[in-house]
């Protein structure tokens, strides 16, 4: 299976045994990886198409809205919750970080970056909404709500008293440093630790 | 893999009877001294005994889950779920379905003979809970030698019945599938079923129960219970679509009242086929099993603590349009699943048919449930 490049960054960092959370799964790809690396993995996803289509593989799935389920789930529940390319679709993305960071003991979350130089030069020059690979999708029909950049996030996760224990970057599915990450990087993956 | 063939144990089969001996204890306090249980088995139960499915029938459904019902002669209630190529597969699985406590298809009941008096139990037959149904289920598996349950499945009652299974025999229940169901009755399903009760017990030749053997039975009442559930069973716009306003055989309305429209000569046609294969007396008794479930009450007033440390896989469905039991009733059973840690997974189907649809075409159910099923076979 070729895995999202995000995703199979996750998936090279889940340790094996632990028990995970995969919100906003889609049909279950990472989470069938993860299975056969003996994680015990559940998922959390809005379409029911999709929730079926992972019920069907076999895998351990609830419909459900990160902004609202959440809150149903205990306190460290997992070892790690999951969320990407999902933060920037939330109502209150600081609200379900802290959501993230209570019912796992750590948290891997992915995002496009909207600091991506070809975002700043779509949007400088040609004074319209980008439409990238990583925003494939028009400003009026897309569902991102809150976008933000690698910079945002870090100030935020300081605000938030969030430990970065990891970060990667990339571009396409290609890892670059972190240097000039946020003009740079197209997507970022961050593995956050309660301080 | 090694089966026992069905033939040679003439506990396997279609249309299978039981007498299990003992003092039975009822929730309500009552004690039954001996229950029968009427039953189907299809498929050959492994030798390793790791493939039995229960099957759990709704309010008025039975044992014969595919198989041709004897009084009706129409195939059984569940072909799309249950059959070779099916979701459930006697080629795989070891398949039971039983009538349940209370009910009327050979199962003790208010109709069954009461051994103290010679007589039918009529309304002095105990009041039964959704537990005690599970309950009289679990020993019809020790007959059979059926140690624990691969999965139990049910749509609408029979869902409660997997709940209760899933709460009282964790250990006996590998998987959980719960479809178009509830943790608990609402005002609201009370309600429709005393309108019910009420027909019946409306109706003079109810007699106060006592009314087998006097050639009158409550018809009417019973006929009207069932068209006012029906209407319960469906959507409004299924409704809508099948009957609108359209007249039945007639080009205006008749000024009477005569069936004029297609919707009330349906109903009429849903309650007076329905009197032919259901006791009034077990409508009631099933009825307030029914009302009495509430699996939360039942655990200290958490729903949660009903599912705590088991080890049971669930997948619970419902559907958009059914009203009856509508999807917050199974979010709040996953919600209950998620906080006490089990394995869940939930999804709310779309399909046209209202809470009837657990009976109907929706592919995806199908699909989903076969998949759930297959990831927990060993």
């Amino acid at each position: 299976m070729n895995l999202r490049p995000d995703l199979a960054l996750i998936a090279e960092h889940v340790v094996p045994g632990s028990r995970a959370l995969d919100i906003g799964c889609g049909d279950g790809d990472l989470m069938a990886v993860l299975r056969k690396a003996h994680v015990d993995v559940r998922g959390l996803e809005l379409d029911p198409a999709n929730v079926a289509l992972a019920v069907a593989r076999g895998l351990s799935v609830v419909q459900g809205d990160a902004d609202a389920d959440l809150a149903y789930y205990p306190d460290d529940a997992f070892d790690y919750a999951i969320l990407s390319q999902t933060l920037q679709t939330a109502r209150r993305p600081d609200q379900v970080l802290a959501e993230l960071l209570r019912i796992g003991r750590r948290a891997f979350v992915s995002f496009p970056n909207f600091a991506y130089w070809r975002v700043r030069w779509g949007l400088m020059w040609g004074g319209r909404m980008p439409v990238t690979k990583a925003l494939p999708v028009s400003w009026y029909e897309t569902q991102d709500i809150h976008h933000l950049t690698i910079d945002d996030f870090r100030a935020l996760v300081a605000e938030s008293g969030i430990r970065v224990e990891d970060a990667w970057f990339l571009r396409g599915s290609k890892r670059i440093g972190t240097a000039a990450a946020n003009l740079l990087a197209e997507h970022a993956v961050f593995l956050l630790k309660r301080d | 893999m090694a089966t026992l063939a069905a033939s040679t144990d003439q506990r396997f089969g279609l249309a299978r009877h039981v007498r299990l001996p003992g003092a039975f204890a009822l929730d309500g306090g009552a004690t039954l001294d001996g229950i029968e249980i009427a039953y189907e088995t299809y498929g050959t139960l492994d030798a390793d005994k790791g493939n039995a499915v229960l099957i759990c029938h709704a309010l008025t459904g039975d044992q014969h889950v595919a198989s041709i019902h004897p009084r009706t002669g129409k195939p059984g209630w569940w072909t799309r779920m249950v059959g070779a190529g099916k979701p459930i597969d006697p080629a795989r699985h070891f398949i039971i379905c039983a009538n349940v406590l209370g009910s009327c298809m050979g199962s003790s009941g208010p109709a069954t003979i009461d051994p103290k008096t010679g007589q039918p139990y009529a309304m002095a037959f105990p009041v039964i809970t959704l537990r005690d149904m599970a309950r009289a289920q679990a020993l019809l598996l020790d007959h059979l030698e059926v140690p624990v349950l691969a999965a139990a499945v049910g749509g609408s009652m029979g869902g409660m019945q997997v709940l209760e299974w899933a709460a009282t025999f964790p250990r006996r229940v590998r998987s959980a599938v719960v479809i178009a169901s509830a943790a608990r009755h609402s005002a609201q399903n009370i309600a429709f079923h005393e309108v019910g009760r009420q027909a019946i017990m409306a109706d003079p030749n109810w007699q106060r129960g006592d009314y087998y053997g006097t050639g009158a039975a409550p018809a009417a009442g019973l006929a009207v219970a069932r068209m006012a559930a029906h209407i319960t069973y469906l959507s409004e716009a299924a409704m809508h679509d099948k009957f609108g306003r359209k007249l039945q055989d007639r080009g205006q309305v008749g000024f009477g009242f005569d069936a004029d429209f297609q919707v009330e000569s349906y109903l009429r046609h849903q309650g007076i086929s329905f009197v032919d294969r259901f006791d009034a007396n077990s409508y009631l008794y099933i009825t307030r099993a029914m009302d009495y479930f509430d699996l939360a009450q039942e655990h200290g007033g958490r729903l949660a603590n009903a599912f705590r440390g088991s080890a049971t896989r669930f997948c619970i469905a419902s559907f958009d349009t059914d009203w009856l039991y509508p999807t917050s009733e199974s979010r709040a059973i996953v919600h209950a699943l998620n906080a006490a840690g089990c394995a869940v997974s939930f999804v709310e189907l779309t399909a046209p048919f209202g809470h009837d649809s657990f009976l109907l075409e929706v592919p995806e159910l199908f699909g989903m449930i076969d998949g759930f099923l297959r990831a927990g076979a060993p």
